[in-house]
């Protein structure tokens, strides 16, 4: 329990470090953004939202930056991130919330899946050093030093097409209402394959890669001759002592990599016109929505942390050790 | 962008497996130097990477256009004029993509020496100093490491309009070190409870000799890891920047291709030639840095190796795997099998006997 407590006091205290981040970043801005933007939407804008602006972009003469920085906590709990430019006069909350789902959907899912069947491979590769597994390596790394874009756009031109069974980009079928129905989902899981394998070739290497490197180590430690010695199935031997303890290291480099994999991921997102955050971002970029990309980093900054915090939880069942003290 | 390639973090610290530094002697420096090279993956690694170093220098004197001006013939597939074809403005695919790789080199190295220099600094300090010097370099650098990269960086340089190369490898260079940090730390924290560096503290050495001297020597392996990964990430974002097309169109470097070939539908039209090269020339380079990267891991940690052949097949028809830490069993013959020969009968009468060993196994 005191592991937990303390993680969840890192999380807290990282979450306040990227808000305190994200309250800075637009101060950087050389000139004067807002004004800039209210003359582009002139006379669109309401006085509050003016104001609004201001406290986010802090060009607020008046106020210091500390007063500048409680209100911009205020604002935050009441859940107001700004207007967004790009999809005027759509707030950014309501265009995060349409596309958060769709990217929990596509990286959460690869994510996982790709840990898991690397860390599959890994076991396999560590434990029989010198099988075809070898070969794995070599092909996987040249495939995870391709930038996810890259492949991606490989991806479309040689697999879609007219008569093509994938879809060259979206989240569903046009016209199609997000809905749970027999309509909408196999459509949307048909526009998600080729993304997900994208990102699933170019990420998988990496845990191969560890959890190989950790098996060997792993492998040669007293207690598994222990285990051989006993008789015991090799199966046991592979699965129960070796991978199990080679596993450890394996879930808290996932947790720490996170924020890596999310970053290229939204690229995938981007080539694909995926409708999910990565495409938000880009489509924020074009149309310098500096609020939407603000609310994007925060969102993506706190789900990564939950991710974290997740991960934290299943390493609390996978070591005894951590749950012994408390 | 991607996992770090490098497992070193894993395979050292207090796992036991841990290669003992060596103190190196002055003559012995030469020869370990040949031992890294005689690595295949390193020396594979290097030399690819030694072309890229050396057309990053020269590239932009033997391209043979001008990767900017516009030529008569549009849209047109490689060919004896123009290796690598043309774009959408008759200009020389084969040129741009040499003078790109400057652009490319000097980022990632550039971002690289900064974020090494960064974690050296913090990650040795954190390790050796301990306490709360401990404890807040360490949760600076676990804020780092938890906060999404790439977006920061996105964000950032979009907010500094038209950055340019140095501004993008300062900002990769700031935003990357965090890993690095944490794994030297690690490495430090391990290293000064050794009875070497407790000796040079005991004479009185001070601190600053004592981890220039006694540990960073010793963290050459997890620097040089370190760097290697971050110059691959710095690559692939600085490419991914330019894709996105955020940073300064000034500069040619193999992210531009890639926004103009995408700009310019230049797949839908057929136009692999635009974007094959780019994406290969990328991933040739990612792999020849982590191939020295693998072998850095491999020569701290011999073990990790590829096994060659395990699969052994005796005289008799069966295959046995050979494994760490286990000898072999050929046979299930009731007779124990032992290594010691049997005691050589001495024939006097005759000349002196040889006896010949037979291998047990």
């Amino acid at each position: 329990m005191r592991f937990f407590l303390q993680r969840v006091a890192f999380y807290l205290f990282t979450a306040w470090a990227a808000i305190t981040l994200n309250f800075f970043i637009p101060r950087l801005i050389p000139g004067d953004p807002v004004q800039a933007l209210i003359t582009k939407y002139q006379g669109q804008l309401s006085t509050k939202a003016i104001e609004s602006l201001y406290v986010l972009f802090g060009i607020d003469k008046n106020g210091n930056v500390w007063s500048e920085y409680v209100e911009y906590w205020k604002q935050l709990f009441a859940g107001d991130l700004g207007l967004s430019f790009a999809f005027f006069p759509t707030p950014v909350s309501e265009v995060l919330s349409d596309s958060i789902l769709w990217t929990l959907m596509l990286v959460g899912v690869t994510t996982i899946l790709s840990f898991v069947i690397g860390t599959g491979l890994g076991v396999l590769a560590g434990w029989r050093r010198g099988s075809w597994t070898d070969g794995l390596l070599p092909v996987t790394t040249f495939f995870s030093s391709v930038p996810y874009f890259w492949l991606g756009i490989i991806a479309i031109y040689l697999l879609t097409g007219p008569d093509s069974f994938f879809p060259s980009g979206g989240g569903a079928e046009v016209g199609l209402v997000p809905a749970f129905d027999m309509y909408f989902i196999p459509s949307a899981i048909q526009h998600s394959l080729l993304p997900a394998l994208t990102i699933l070739i170019s990420s998988v290497s990496g845990w191969i890669l560890s959890m190989r490197n950790m098996m060997v180590t792993v492998s040669s430690e007293d207690y598994i001759t222990v285990a051989h010695a006993k008789g015991l199935p090799e199966r046991r031997v592979a699965l129960g002592y070796a991978a199990r303890n080679a596993l450890l290291p394996n879930v808290s480099g996932f947790a720490l990599s996170l924020g890596f994999i999310v970053g290229g991921t939204f690229l995938v997102e981007i080539v694909f016109s995926y409708p999910g955050i990565g495409f938000q971002l880009f489509q924020a970029l074009g149309a310098n929505d500096y609020p939407l990309m603000q609310g994007i980093f925060l969102i993506i900054t706190i789900s990564v942390l939950v991710a974290n915090l997740l991960a934290d939880v299943v390493y609390l069942f996978l070591d005894p050790r951590t749950r012994k003290e408390g | 962008m991607t996992i770090p390639t490098s497992s070193i973090e894993q395979v050292i610290p207090g796992q036991g497996s841990m290669a003992q530094p060596e103190a190196g002697k002055p003559a012995k420096a030469k020869r370990q130097r040949f031992l890294f090279l005689s690595n295949r993956k390193a020396a594979a690694g290097l030399i690819i990477l030694g072309i890229y170093i050396v057309l990053a220098i020269i590239g932009p004197w033997i391209a043979p256009f001008d990767p900017g001006a516009r030529g008569e013939d549009l849209m047109q597939g490689p060919s004896s004029e123009h290796w690598m074809g043309t774009t959408h403005l008759g200009q020389d695919v084969y040129s741009q993509l040499l003078v790109g790789t400057r652009s490319v080199i000097f980022v990632g190295f550039l971002a690289g020496i900064v974020a090494t220099l960064l974690s050296v600094i913090i990650g040795v300090t954190a390790g050796y100093v301990g306490g709360k010097t401990d404890e807040v370099l360490s949760a600076l650098s676990n804020v780092f490491l938890v906060i999404p990269a790439l977006p920061l960086i996105i964000i950032v340089t979009s907010i500094m309009e038209n950055a340019g190369e140095w501004v993008v490898a300062l900002v990769i260079g700031f935003t990357s070190w965090s890993w690095n940090a944490r794994v030297l730390r690690a490495q430090t924290l391990s290293l000064r409870r050794r009875d070497y560096v407790e000796a040079a503290r005991a004479t009185g050495e001070r601190s600053g000799r004592i981890i220039t001297f006694e540990l960073l020597p010793n963290l050459t392996a997890v620097i040089a890891s370190g760097f290697v990964g971050t110059v691959i990430f710095a690559v692939l974002s600085e490419i991914t920047l330019a894709f996105i097309g955020i940073t300064s169109s000034n500069t040619w470097n193999w992210g531009t291709i890639l926004f103009w070939a995408q700009g310019q539908q230049a797949l839908a039209r057929s136009a692999w030639w635009w974007f094959v090269p780019a994406g290969l020339a990328i991933a040739i380079l990612g792999t020849a840095l982590s191939l020295i990267n693998f072998a850095i891991d491999e020569f701290v940690s011999p073990r990790l190796r590829s096994a060659g052949k395990t699969k052994i097949k005796t005289n008799s028809g069966r295959t046995v795997r050979m494994r760490i830490g286990f000898t072999p069993v050929l046979s299930n013959s009731p007779e124990p099998i032992t290594h010691a020969s049997p005691i050589p009968v001495v024939d006097h009468n005759g000349a002196t006997p040889v006896v010949r060993k037979e291998h047990a196994s």
